[in-house]
């Protein structure tokens, strides 16, 4: 098994470096060419959870991004941030993101947020959506905490040939 | 690829046509060109989703934040996107329910007649 490593400073621009190594791996490893958008999105999204959750606990350390070519692609995302906050799957309710007017109650819907700004109100959006779009997308995915405390996974595979 | 964004007044509509990717680097920009939208006074818009090659959460974020704006003004925020790719997300989101989502701007605009 080959396994290709990248690790990214929390910052958005370097998730769209992600998705493009992510989709020149996958093909690499001879995923199907109707799956490499499948790929290109979930990965971004699992790096803008990553880095979301880095800038939201204010924590500077690289986000690491795992490919493993074998019988399945395998994708690995991992943060640093606290994991309490960082596993739930739970789709959020599209109606309440209308009536939600600040960051409390769009963390409640979803996500444990908790500055009621505008921007942020929409980053909590997002944060939610995002893991319910990652569920939608992704057959084989897994958001675990890890062991220790300082942080979470979310592994990902999809067959190849 | 970058964004791309450019407006144009038709009817009593403001369009939106934007372009490229949608994600977690360029999605300031659209939300901030939305907010100039609302502050100038338009209050039905329409975001042409056509040339949008890539669209991820905090994309959906900002369009969720756009309609939220203009619907406590009495106003409306529909996407024209015949791209199924594109279409797959809002389902997979269930956002479709929020959305009016259309094939074409003319087939928008009447959505509002």
């Amino acid at each position: 098994m080959q396994t290709v490593r990248l690790e990214i400073s929390p910052t958005p621009a370097h998730v769209r470096t992600a998705r493009l190594v992510a989709v020149a791996v996958a093909r690499q490893c001879g995923v199907d060419e109707g799956l490499l958008d499948e790929i290109r999105l979930a990965v971004g999204e699992a790096c803008s959870r990553a880095v979301g959750l880095h800038r939201l606990h204010s924590r500077a350390e690289l986000v690491l991004i795992e490919f493993f070519d074998g019988p399945r692609f395998g994708v690995a995302v991992r943060d640093a941030a606290p994991s309490e906050s960082t596993t739930t799957t739970t789709a959020p309710d599209p109606l309440a993101l209308l009536t939600a007017t600040n960051g409390d109650d769009l963390g409640r819907a979803h996500n444990r947020l908790d500055e009621p700004t505008e921007a942020f109100s929409e980053e909590a959006l997002a944060a939610g959506v995002g893991l319910a779009l990652l569920a939608g997308l992704v057959d084989d995915i897994e958001v675990a905490a890890m062991d220790d405390g300082t942080g979470s996974v979310v592994r990902m595979s999809w067959p190849v040939g | 690829m970058e964004l791309s964004l450019s407006t144009r007044a038709q009817q009593d509509h403001m369009v939106l046509s934007v372009g490229g990717e949608i994600d977690v680097y360029t999605a300031p920009q659209l939300r901030q060109r939305l907010i100039e939208l609302v502050e100038a006074g338009s209050k039905h818009i329409i975001v042409d989703m056509e040339q949008v090659e890539f669209l991820d959460s905090t994309g959906l974020g900002v369009l969720v934040g756009g309609l939220k704006r203009v619907r406590a003004l009495d106003g409306s925020l529909r996407l024209v996107c015949s791209q199924e790719r594109i279409l797959k997300i809002f389902r997979i989101t269930g956002l479709e329910k929020v959305f009016g989502i259309y094939r074409t701007v003319d087939d928008a605009i009447a959505a509002g007649d």
